[in-house]
């Protein structure tokens, strides 16, 4: 365990402006543990009055170690690794992982998962919305909010642990399909979902979209231009808010997004409202793919037959002394993958969720390395918050909707 | 190849001389520490590659004569493009020039190497631990670095264990 | 410090008010607002109305280690935020009891590696440890139902010892 250490001002003197040393402007601490930084965030502050000079975020308090873990387990055993990344979209960071397996050992994924795949990234894509819209009003002091997504969050937790058995960690995505079918009862739990959940939306945006208070809260706060956002890679709801329209599911179709019909909603102020809307519509398109999906459902199997790399059904292990050999060996040893590298990306709730990875002939991966969103959007703070107040603070933070497992990985 | 791609493949290839490698669609351009920030800007600046969707290394130790790769992944939102740059960068000293004054999130990214794999990125602002507790030891990505497993406790073992866990106290 | 002390040697005098203090310390028992990871969304919706934690005489979540008594370890801790988690630990006041809430927190979980502390009673000593990744609400509920057992069990005695 390391200690705490007494540092002085010489150590961030580059960091915050020369007022600071003469005493002129305040240095404050904010986090690890405080309510509003989403979990461990620490930041520096450097305050005039009320008013923000220099934000400067201090992360790796949740540093896991998981892309060095991943190196040590089998290609299989580490899809386990992935949940924990980024815990508001966990059946989302299965499918990156598992894309990134399929197009490293050139497998092929039959549609009835593909499909299953979607819906279930689409649900957790809502779920993770709602988590956000949950503490984003709780940040801005409408508790109210915070109990009723709540409510619909366990809708989509049900049905997950209805398909897996798990209601976060799902492992359920796995390279070359899915662990197994959906149950029967899947689709009328996905049909009840979707048939009470545009009501709910409706009765989140009657609750702040017009608020005067929340107004006030957010326009013009967190102003962040398409340019310094491009150049600070932020990707996803907070890059389309600032008027660019990148999207990973339209710009390279992946589990074939190609053939749903949904909108990209993009906003162009690039504030704090911006963000609350488009990530607001987004909840509506993500349903919208959900019915598709589940209306053109096709049936057949879930797993490829490629018994190379895909462990056979358990219904099948009884019967065939051929599948229990592949079981076994594909549990024990795993199987080998070229000396090659590939990146591929999916669109996680936060923006580019990337997976680099690296197959040296062996069974285990050489390098595994997840490009995370939050990283990436959370390295823009110091920028958009200078000359905001602290309590502003809170509500730009809120709106990249940080996870810190995502950040510290 | 992509058409679009290969022309710009030939463009870096014709100003900076470097060889190329493509597995499954995908273009990995070789270039030479001392050329980075010039090919950056050159891609940045002439082929609309705004976005550096992810900047890791991979280390290659003890098989491969330059220990480190580190690599740029760059992506062109206009043109729908990606491209990645490899640095191949020696074991003994690392050492690349710094990409921040040609994208801001280089900044985190390289203190995120410069932690887990200790290379060293000259004229970096602020060259300070960012994921690992300052006092940590090592660079942990490295292939040299243990992974710092602890033994399960079992019903055999329990007591063996517990004797030299180091408990807190109140 | 308090009546605990004073009175702790009487015996069957204490024996009433010790069920008291005990079943008001039960009833009135506030957590930390303290998430580290996946555990604490877990920790969240056991709060959140679905489940409704308030039931059990937690109502109140406290952001300020001062103000509470029982720390939630939600989540895995990793070598650079334990020396934190103890600085916390030690401004609560007395009396205080934690939780270790998941298998991260409990002994490392999956994580078994140079990043994260094996098991955060090698940190801060735990009463109650809840098992699963992450573990449901009512897990996380039965935890401190349990933890409540344990505290309606406490005698002034052990602390008149314990703060010699």
């Amino acid at each position: 365990m390391s200690q705490i250490e007494e540092v002085s001002i010489d150590q961030f003197k580059h960091l915050v402006s020369e007022r600071a040393l003469t005493g002129e402007t305040m240095l404050l601490n904010m986090g690890p543990q405080h309510p509003s930084t989403h979990g461990v965030l620490r930041l520096l502050l450097e305050l005039d009055g009320e008013t923000i000079v220099n934000a400067v975020p201090d992360i790796g308090f949740l540093h896991t170690g998981i892309e060095k873990n991943m190196e040590a387990k089998t290609f299989l055993k580490a899809e386990v690794m992935t949940d924990r990344l980024d815990y508001m979209n966990t059946t989302g960071n299965n499918l990156a992982y598992c894309l990134a397996v399929e197009k490293l050992v050139d497998l092929d994924v039959p549609e009835r998962a593909q499909s299953i795949r979607v819906i279930l990234t689409e649900l957790q894509r809502i779920a993770s919305h709602l988590v956000w819209i949950g503490t984003f009003g709780l940040d801005l002091a409408a508790m109210s909010m915070f109990l009723y997504a709540f409510r619909e969050r366990e809708q989509i937790l049900d049905i997950l642990e209805l398909c897996s058995g798990q209601r976060m960690m799902t492992t359920f995505i796995r390279p070359g399909g899915l662990w197994r079918d959906v149950p029967v009862e899947f689709e009328k739990a996905v049909r009840d979902f979707i048939k009470s959940f545009p009501k709910r939306i409706d009765e989140y945006e009657a609750l702040l979209t017009k608020n005067p208070l929340f107004l006030d809260r957010l326009l013009g706060i967190g102003k962040l231009d398409a340019k310094t956002a491009l150049s600070h890679g932020v990707t996803g709801p907070t890059l389309r808010a600032s008027g660019v329209n990148w999207d990973l599911r339209k710009a390279r179709p992946y589990m074939g997004y190609e053939q749903y019909d949904f909108n990209v909603p993009v906003a162009t102020e690039g504030d704090t409202y911006a963000r609350y809307l488009v990530r607001v519509q987004e909840l509506r398109e993500s349903l919208k793919i959900v019915e598709q999906a589940l209306n053109k459902l096709p049936m057949g199997p879930v797993r490829s037959d490629n018994r190379k790399f895909v462990p056979p059904p358990r219904s099948e292990i009884g019967v065939s002394m051929e599948a229990l050999i592949h079981h076994f060996k594909l549990w024990t040893e795993g199987f080998p993958a070229p000396k090659a590298s590939i990146y591929s990306a999916v669109e996680s709730p936060r923006g580019e969720l990337g997976v680099y990875l690296e197959g040296d002939g062996g069974p285990k991966p050489h390098r595994v390395h997840m490009r995370t969103p939050s990283f990436d959007n959370l390295s823009v703070i110091n920028k958009i918050t200078q000359g905001h107040l602290v309590a502003d603070l809170v509500a730009i933070l809120a709106s990249i909707d940080i996870v810190l497992g995502d950040i510290d990985r | 190849m992509d058409k679009k791609l290969e022309k710009i493949v030939q463009d870096l290839q014709g100003r900076f001389g470097s060889s190329i490698e493509e597995f499954r669609g995908e273009v990995h351009v070789f270039v030479k520490p001392e050329q980075i920030v010039d090919a950056l800007t050159f891609l940045r600046d002439k082929h609309e590659f705004e976005l550096l969707s992810a900047q890791t290394a991979s280390d290659y130790w003890p098989q491969m004569a330059p220990r480190f790769h580190v690599i740029y992944q760059l992506t062109s939102l206009a043109k729908n493009l990606s491209v990645q740059l490899r640095v191949p960068v020696n074991g003994d000293q690392p050492k690349v020039p710094t990409a921040t004054r040609v994208y801001d999130v280089a900044n985190w990214r390289e203190r995120e190497l410069m932690d887990m794999f200790g290379i060293e990125f000259e004229g970096h602002p602020d060259p300070r631990r960012i994921l690992l507790p300052p006092d940590m030891e090592g660079h942990p990505l490295r292939k040299d670095f243990p992974l710092g497993y602890e033994e399960p406790q079992f019903t055999f073992n329990f007591e063996e264990i517990d004797l030299r866990k180091p408990y807190a106290k109140e | 410090m308090g009546v605990e002390q004073k009175l702790g040697n009487m015996g069957v005098v204490t024996t009433k008010l010790e069920e008291l203090v005990n079943w008001s310390r039960t009833n009135a028992m506030w957590p930390m607002l303290f998430g580290l990871a996946c555990c604490a969304i877990e920790m969240m919706a056991a709060q959140a109305s679905h489940y409704d934690m308030s039931r059990f005489g937690m109502e109140l979540m406290r952001a300020s280690p001062r103000q509470s008594d029982l720390m939630i370890v939600a989540g895995r801790v990793s070598r650079k935020m334990a020396p934190v988690l103890r600085r916390l630990y030690d401004q609560m006041p007395e009396p205080k009891w934690v939780i270790a809430m998941g298998d991260c927190a409990s002994c490392g979980g999956v994580f078994n590696n140079y990043a994260i502390v094996q098991g955060v009673d090698e940190v801060v000593p735990v009463d109650v440890f809840v098992a699963g990744c992450p573990p449901r609400p009512e897990a996380l509920i039965h935890g401190v139902v349990t933890l409540y057992e344990k505290v309606k069990g406490e005698k002034f005695k052990d602390y008149a010892v314990e703060q010699k």
